[in-house]
């Protein structure tokens, strides 16, 4: 079965015109100013791993459209139990589910369930894999700050293997020219990286990276996914941390995000955090109203 | 299935004779009498009275394929498959002898198992051999009775699923095989490189966000087997499912080195890349992977240029719900005994050009040899009369859910294949017509 209309299941197969498409829509919405789009319909958030920011925006955004949440969480339902990932598919569909948003850490988990539920199955993060609506808020926030990705030049540093939030940002930004330069050692940057979209290059120097660059995103050394890999963190901290000298390096109006959960002293200092430059609090903000469009899209509401 | 009574006479007339063992490729009539080739000769010169005959015109007639490498899943995992229904599939797809492997539950370690699967209860209508388990349920720390096994009838030893991965375990195992000429079957893969790896390491898998199988982790335990056989006197060894072209460079230098050195490859590695995969669809995700494109090429040059010895399916069979999940988490494995034969003769000849007698060699004498099946893989007088006889120009399209297998795990259902098997034949018996 293919995907129900309205899915989101990634960034790398969606056209750039429906991209734009949403970040206008995005634009419109405002959670202050709920609009009943999404009135009476049951938004399902299905969390098989722990989320802060995406879940709570997710819902918030749901909310303001006027739909009901129900959130179910693998620790206290019955996947604790063994309930397999579709067998919860087909339950919370025999619920009355309209929209299922997972968010899983097996990649590709929100494909399978999308093959075998008829409602909108949005993805919410799978694994390594993608997390579209972070690539949506960030392009809404780059552009907020940019105005065009025209000529535009993005530095990603940090565990780009184990980062979905990187993959599905460099989907995005490719298919508007925007040049991508990826950073860091090789256990976390490594060079097959070059092959997943057009404009992407690989450096290994910090200073490579940021000359000329208009957005630097950081990205957290996923420890708990490091699976054995040996990294020396003194060393990644010697060479790759974002602090006020370096982010000198890059344009002068350069902005620094970040997906979150930030690890000062780590891939960012607090002064780089808390700076003038830093729009990682934007970037949370902008995700309930790029939520909405997602969910105002899933159901066809998106005109 | 066809034919309740075994005839104590069949002449397969007409057909076209490829039996690489005895270099006959040419048109040939087959006698069988009493399970055993009787005759071979060219058209109407066999003569005297025959029980049955068996129009072959337009048709190849072969020496009983043979499977190296089959999960039947018996005993312990009839969910998946049994032998009854495995080598019902296997029939269908022109096997008439398959080794099953020892990965069951419990695993096939002694000799009352290998004797279990040999029982008339098992319903087996083709030929099983077994290779039994090469350390005490496989895990890798005890070897097993190699003498005893290998006397109860077992073709083989492996702890297939898993490498034999201690240094001093495998050079154990290689020096009392060779004292018995028995193969050591080797599933390469250095399992300390592969954890929570789902398919093969390279653009892909990086783009789909799974980790990576590397190419080094089958290559090394290749390279460090290879090395050890050409040091063991008599040391056999086999490798199962080779994928890797660096592997492969290591197993050429053994066989030049004249080490006794062989292996086995299968339909799904010399048809499929990892670039395959489609929507994380886990009827793509078997163990080895699917490999690089120039992995596939390589391979595909060592089955034309006579370096491989057999193609085995690696037939894998899952039930539904250990393949529809997660890709991750899905079981590892594909099912393969009944489109063995069409996708060689789809990819290999009628694609890559490589001639039949030469496929036939790696369903035949190549995989008899590996083994040891004495009096099979060919059809010269004496021959047990395990006759496989298809149509190498029929175009058909293969239907998973008409498999006879138990399951469905195939990334080739509803493919359109040339080739077909029209009948089997075990010791002189037709147990599948097609």
């Amino acid at each position: 079965m293919n995907p129900a209309r309205g899915s989101l299941l990634g960034i790398e197969h969606l056209e750039a015109a429906e991209i734009l498409r949403l970040l206008k829509f995005a634009r419109r919405m405002n959670p202050d100013k709920p609009r009943p789009l999404l009135k009476g319909k049951r938004v399902l958030l299905l969390f098989y791993e722990a989320s802060t920011r995406t879940r709570s925006s997710f819902e918030i955004a749901a909310k303001s459209l006027g739909a009901h949440t129900v959130l179910i969480q693998a620790m206290g339902s019955s996947i604790e139990k063994g309930e397999s990932l579709l067998d919860t598919g087909y339950t919370v569909t025999a619920v009355g589910a309209d929209i299922i948003v997972i968010r899983h850490p097996n990649a590709g988990a929100p494909y399978v369930m999308a093959q075998h539920v008829d409602v909108p199955v949005i993805n919410a993060g799978d694994g390594l894999h993608e997390h579209p609506s972070q690539a949506l808020l960030d392009a809404y926030t780059i552009l907020r700050n940019k105005k065009t990705f025209k000529g535009l030049q993005v530095a990603i540093v940090g565990d780009i293997f184990h980062s979905r939030v990187a993959r599905s940002a460099c989907h995005l930004l490719s298919k508007f020219g925007v040049k991508i330069i990826l950073c860091g050692p090789p256990e976390l940057v490594p060079d097959i990286a070059t092959t997943i979209a057009p404009g992407v290059r690989v450096t290994r120097h910090i200073e490579d990276a940021l000359r000329g660059t208009d957005v630097v995103m950081l990205l957290r050394v996923q420890k708990e996914r490091l699976s054995g890999m040996k990294i020396d963190l003194p060393e990644y901290i010697a060479r790759y941390q974002m602090t006020p000298a370096r982010l000198k390096m890059a344009k002068k109006d350069a902005i620094v995000m970040h997906p979150g959960p930030i690890i000062r002293g780590l891939e960012l200092t607090s002064e780089v955090a808390d700076g003038a430059q830093a729009r990682i609090l934007e970037e949370v903000r902008n995700g309930v109203p790029t939520r909405m469009a997602i969910l105002a899209r899933a159901t066809g509401k998106m005109r | 299935m066809s034919s309740e009574k075994t005839p104590t006479s069949l002449l397969i007339k007409g057909g076209h004779l490829i039996d690489p063992a005895a270099r006959i490729d040419a048109p040939m009539d087959v006698l069988l009498k009493e399970g055993y080739v009787a005759e071979v000769a060219p058209p109407h010169k066999v003569k005297g009275a025959v029980a049955e005959k068996f129009d072959a015109r337009g048709l190849i007639v072969a020496p009983g394929f043979i499977d190296l490498h089959a999960h039947l899943r018996e005993p312990g995992q009839t969910h998946k498959e049994t032998i009854a229904t495995g080598t019902a599939a296997a029939a269908a797809g022109g096997f008439t002898s398959v080794c099953t492997m020892p990965n069951t539950v419990p695993v096939v370690d002694s000799i009352e198992w290998v004797e279990w699967l040999r029982q008339p209860e098992r319903s087996a209508v083709v030929n099983v051999f077994a290779v039994a388990a090469a350390t005490r349920a496989s895990k890798g720390a005890t070897l097993t009775d190699f003498r005893a096994l290998h006397r109860a009838g077992a073709v083989a030893v492996t702890d297939d699923g898993k490498p034999i991965l201690e240094d001093g375990i495998m050079r154990d195992a290689l020096v009392l095989g060779g004292e018995l000429n028995f193969p050591v079957v080797q599933h390469a893969e250095d399992t300390r490189m592969t954890e929570n790896c789902s398919m093969h390491a390279g653009a892909r898998s990086f783009r789909l966000g799974l980790r990576g199988m590397t190419a080094a982790a089958e290559a090394s335990i290749v390279e460090r087997d290879v090395q050890l056989a050409m040091q063991i006197p008599n040391a056999r060894l086999h490798i199962a499912h080779l994928s890797t072209a660096d592997a492969l460079k290591s197993v050429r230098r053994g066989k030049r080195a004249k080490a006794r050195v062989t292996f086995e490859v299968t339909p799904h590695h010399f048809t499929l890349t990892d670039e395959d995969m489609r929507d994380y669809d886990s009827n793509f995700k078997m163990n080895p992977p699917l490999r690089s494109a120039s992995d596939r090429e390589a391979i595909l040059a060592a089955l034309a240029d006579g370096t491989v010895d057999a193609i085995a399916t690696d037939h894998a069979p899952h039930a539904a719900h250990e393949k529809e999940m997660e890709f991750e988490r899905a079981a590892f494995g594909i099912t393969g005994l009944e489109t063995a034969l069409a996708l060689a003769i789809t990819r290999l000849h009628r694609e890559k050009r490589i001639p039949l007698a030469r496929i036939m060699e790696l369903f035949t004498a190549g995989p008899a040899r590996c083994f040891d099946l004495r009096g099979r893989g060919s059809l010269a007088r004496g021959c047990v009369a395990d006759v496989t006889i298809f149509d190498p120009k029929k175009k058909w399209t293969f239907d998973a859910a008409k498999s006879r297998s138990k399951s469905r795990n195939t990334p080739f259902d509803g493919w359109p294949l040339t080739g077909k098997v029209v009948a089997t034949i075990v010791g002189g018996k037709i147990v599948y017509s097609g």
